[in-house]
């Protein structure tokens, strides 16, 4: 075969045979949980402790799922990379978010929730999945107020709201700048609780490698304990992953470093169906990088679009400094396209945008690779205490990054990787293909379509841990017959060894490039031809080069160490191997989807004033990829989207 | 900048650690320390030796995972932020840096600048929440609190559990966090319920781990990236004296 016949097979598509079954109930959109819920088997209270469930992840997905089926009674097991379940990823969330309750008064309902997320997501999310979180978006409020959440409050004691990006009412819930963590550290004292209790047994600095399937079913995982090395197979009667998103394939991201994909790719090449992995979301307002030593990027919170006006120099190339550039010589280019949203718009617009005036040569910053956010007219307007109030600790932060005052000179800010709509496809009881295994939170695919609005992934996450996740436990325990296994089972002893030759593979190789190496040049592939505007030529050379470099990993890594001690190293290198492959699947799945949607954009495909433009009668679906073997290329099964209660329209924000 | 590295290095718990100095350059004054941490380990690597280990994943001063003293320092020289929140240009070119680990006898070494942290989270298991099942909470508008109350709770409440606090510690006591804890649930009225068994429970627990006792000292004030005050600790004290006479944490 020449190298061209073999680069050419790589682009090919070839459809699966499955046929996807959302297991949406009939009925009208309102009533569909209702009637889930009454349709769902239960386990008897009893019956439950007999049940051992393992939860992959502590953060909010995690870590309420974990929290919550150990207070019905389940067995959980909860393993996750960290020291502490309080350091899952979901701490570092700033901005809010959302619920339905119309505490303002403003006009907010559940079906404009729903009617948000499914316009914001440019009409690729299954309805009945959206207006269900929509549905028990209020009960997470209440949930966590009781917990302890100290949520922002106005003077008479009731509960604060800001707007965010995408909406045109006030429902966003926050503490200070820091959500995620009040959010997080509220769902991790409730499993504290269940940890004291004897319902919840914690695993930290685990890292699961590997799933394993009894009889086609989810019956465990193999975990390689992080400080002595050991390889452990873990049993029960379900697994739920909740593992978060895979940003980190674009090397640098807002992510922390340790996220990563491993846990979901193991599982897609186990069976399980991966879905949209090319929607991927790239925040508009994120520390630009300051050179090559980058190791990832600041998000500075969206609520800053809120107050903070965007701009560049309307002349490209014009180095004065902000202040002396006069008010007629700025383009407020979002305000100025925009009227009705403004500074508001949701993510893919808002970074595009950015994306194109900074390619026109109008980028600000030492390096041109920003725009600012600036806040001279909010504090002009509110006064500074209101903005301290706001924003003092993303100033701060700012501030100690980057050394510049906000208060004095604008904000810089350029678009970094930051979400990941795509992930493991699950049915609207959040099980994946492969029956027993649930996936919640960001690792799934469910709710956001093309594009996610801000504060609505805390939002999922709550949503599918607290309130989704034990009625489909309940449903699938209390209706399936499971033989019990042990992790003495031959199955778990041949992932072991499976897992083991890997994890021995990448020691042996000894080459001349470290893991971090190779994770930076996939990550520069990626953020060229697969972030914010793609195209077929690009998606191809990504998919090309993509293939070279993992054969070139796999022949010239060098990972220090041995494999049974605390080797971070390794870890990386693991994680890089699975970043790979998924880069390549999501070119694949970009260049097929010959349409623009959400965060999707394909130049190709574009309206006259360069939005996206959708192709509804062609990719009104659902992509779901099927592992075929390491040298084949994977299948593709298409979950058609059907859309009974909004018109699809193209999205406007004027 | 070029700088003199003197690093902790101790293979694992069970052997001996020793500080090794090691050499950089053209590290830039805008890279974080931990930034300038992976040139070290990328150039370890490369030279064939086993990097350092170090705890970090957020890298934005909000997981609590980085620990490291630096030149003495929790943290280091920089006041109300993590070490990952550090810039080279607090430093200058030429400078020696000492790397250490938390020292506590509650947290065990593992390797490096890793330590074992779980204690913290046992004092949290001990009582550090509103028992409260999913879906058994009332609207969230029903008890209005006083926006005060909130912001104290919410100051209390910023704790990372880095441990820093510990680290600095002279008697290696975990108060400053376990006062945040008690003080942030404390100050709403759906924490106020539990609030004697709490204090109780979780400062027994801080007993049992193997913390020391509090004497005022305030090094962990002055280390705490968060800023988490010591009037906190005041507090719970009261609390515990309230606890104590009504013979609280029984349960
Ligand atoms: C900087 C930043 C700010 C954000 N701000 C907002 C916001 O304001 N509002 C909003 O709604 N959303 C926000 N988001 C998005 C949101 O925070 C995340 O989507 C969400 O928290 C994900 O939660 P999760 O529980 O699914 O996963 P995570 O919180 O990422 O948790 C993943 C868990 O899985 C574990 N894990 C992962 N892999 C493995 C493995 N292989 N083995 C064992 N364990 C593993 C980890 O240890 C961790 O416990 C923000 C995201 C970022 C990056
Ligand atoms: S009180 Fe401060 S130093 Fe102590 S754990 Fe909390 S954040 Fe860290
Ligand atoms: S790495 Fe998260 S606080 Fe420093």
């Amino acid at each position: 075969m020449t190298t061209q016949e073999s680069s050419d097979s790589k682009f090919e598509v070839k459809l699966g045979s499955t046929k996807l079954d959302s297991r949406v109930p009939d009925g009208p959109l309102a009533e569909k949980w209702d009637k889930a819920r009454f349709a769902n088997k239960l386990v008897n209270p009893a019956n439950k402790r007999k049940f051992d469930v393992i939860v992959v992840g502590s953060g909010l997905a995690g870590a309420s799922a974990a929290a919550t089926m150990a207070e019905l009674g389940y067995n959980v097991h909860c393993f996750f990379y960290q020291d502490s379940p309080r350091r899952a990823h979901s701490v570092a969330a700033q901005g809010g978010i959302n619920a339905a309750k119309d505490y303002q008064n403003d006009g907010d309902s559940i079906f404009r929730l729903f009617y948000d997320t499914i316009k914001g997501g440019d009409y690729r999310s299954r309805e009945a999945n959206t207006y269900r979180l929509a549905q028990v978006s209020n009960n997470i409020i209440d949930q966590c107020v009781a917990q302890g959440v100290p949520f922002a409050r106005e003077y008479g004691g009731t509960l604060a709201n800001r707007s965010f990006g995408g909406a045109q009412v006030s429902r966003t819930f926050y503490a200070r700048g820091q959500t995620g963590q009040q959010l997080l550290l509220g769902a991790y004292q409730a499993l504290s609780r269940q940890v004291q209790a004897g319902k919840v047994k914690l695993y930290p600095r685990s890292e699961m490698l590997d799933l394993v399937l009894i009889d086609g079913r989810a019956r465990g995982i193999v975990v390689r304990n992080m400080i002595s090395g050991q390889l452990q197979g873990y049993a029960a009667d379900a697994v739920v992953l909740a593992t978060g998103g895979y940003g980190n394939v674009f090397y640098l991201s807002t992510n922390a470093k340790g996220c990563n994909v491993t846990a979901s790719w193991r599982a897609y090449k186990r069976g399980a169906f991966f879905a949209n992995p090319c929607y991927t979301q790239i925040h508009p307002t994120c520390i630009p990088p300051a050179g090559e030593h980058q190791s990832k990027l600041t998000l500075m919170s969206e609520s800053l679009r809120n107050d903070g006006r965007i701009w560049v120099p309307r002349k490209p190339g014009d180095d004065r400094p902000a202040k002396d550039i006069p008010e007629s010589e700025r383009w407020y280019y979002l305000e100025e396209k925009y009227p009705a949203f403004g500074n508001l718009v949701p993510r893919d617009i808002a970074s595009r945008a950015a994306k194109n005036v900074v390619d026109a040569g109008h980028g600000i910053g030492p390096l041109h690779n920003g725009v600012y956010l600036d806040f001279e007219e909010a504090i002009g307007r509110l006064g500074k205490k209101v903005i301290t109030e706001r924003y003092g600790n993303l100033f701060e932060m700012y501030k100690n990054i980057t050394g510049e005052n906000p208060y004095e000179v604008p904000m810089r800010i350029y678009p970094a990787s930051h979400y990941t709509m795509g992930g493991l496809w699950v049915d609207y009881n959040l099980m994946s293909t492969i029956p027993g295994l649930f996936v919640i939170g960001e690792a799934n695919f469910s709710d956001h379509g093309a594009n996610r609005l801000g504060a609505s992934a805390l939002m999922q996450g709550l949503a599918d841990g607290y309130f989704v996740i034990s009625y489909s436990m309940g449903n699938y325990l209390g209706g399936t017959k499971l033989e019990k296994v042990t992790p003495t089972d031959p199955a778990f002893t041949e992932v072991k060894r499976e897992v083991q030759a890997r994890v021995d593979k990448l020691l042996s190789i000894q080459g001349d490039r470290t893991p971090t190496e190779f994770h930076r040049e996939l990550g520069k592939i990626m953020w060229d031809y697969v972030s914010m505007a793609r195209n077929e030529a690009g998606l191809k050379k990504a998919i090309t080069k993509i293939a070279a470099l993992r054969e070139e990993f796999w022949e010239d890594v060098k990972v220090p160490g041995s494999g049974d001690d605390f080797n971070q190293s390794l870890e990386l290198a693991g994680r890089v191997a699975d970043f790979l492959e998924l880069g390549q699947l999501m070119a694949l799945d970009a260049l097929d989807r010959n349409e623009s949607c959400g965060a999707h954009y394909r130049e190709e495909y574009q309206t006259e004033d360069g939005e996206a433009k959708r192709d509804d009668e062609h990719y009104a679906y659902v992509a779901a990829w099927e592992y075929a073997g390491d040298d084949s290329q994977p299948l593709l099964n298409k979950e058609p989207l059907v859309f009974e209660n909004v018109k699809l329209t193209q999205r406007s924000y004027k | 900048m070029k700088l003199k590295l003197r690093v902790w290095r101790q293979p694992s718990a069970a052997t001996e650690g020793k500080l090794v100095d090691y050499e950089i350059e053209g590290v830039s004054q805008d890279s974080s320390f931990l930034e300038m941490m992976d040139v070290l380990n990328e150039k370890l690597i490369h030279e064939g030796e086993d990097p350092v280990a170090f705890d970090h994943d957020c890298r934005e001063g909000i997981c609590g995972m980085c620990s490291m003293v630096i030149n003495g320092i929790a943290h280091g020289p920089k006041a109300a932020v993590t070490t990952c929140e550090l810039y080279m240009r607090e430093f200058n070119d030429g400078d020696t840096i000492v790397v250490e680990p938390w020292r506590a006898a509650a947290f065990p070494p593992i390797k490096d600048l890793v330590v074992n942290r779980t204690a913290l989270d046992h004092i949290i298991q001990a009582g550090g929440y509103v028992s409260v099942r999913t879906g058994s909470a009332p609207d969230a508008n029903n008890i209005p609190i006083p926006k005060d109350d909130a912001e104290i709770s919410m100051d209390a409440a910023a704790c990372i559990g880095c441990g820093a606090c510990v680290a600095a510690c002279p008697n290696s006591s975990a108060m400053l966090f376990t006062a945040a804890k008690v003080s942030h649930l404390a100050m709403l009225p759906q924490g106020k319920v539990e609030r004697y068994d709490r204090a109780v429970l979780m400062v027994n627990q801080m007993d049992a781990e193997g913390f020391g006792g509090c004497t005022n000292i305030g090094e962990c004030e002055a280390v705490c990236p968060k800023e988490i005050s010591l009037d906190f600790i005041g507090r719970l004290n009261r609390e515990l004296i309230a606890g104590t006479f009504k013979a609280a944490g029984n349960r």
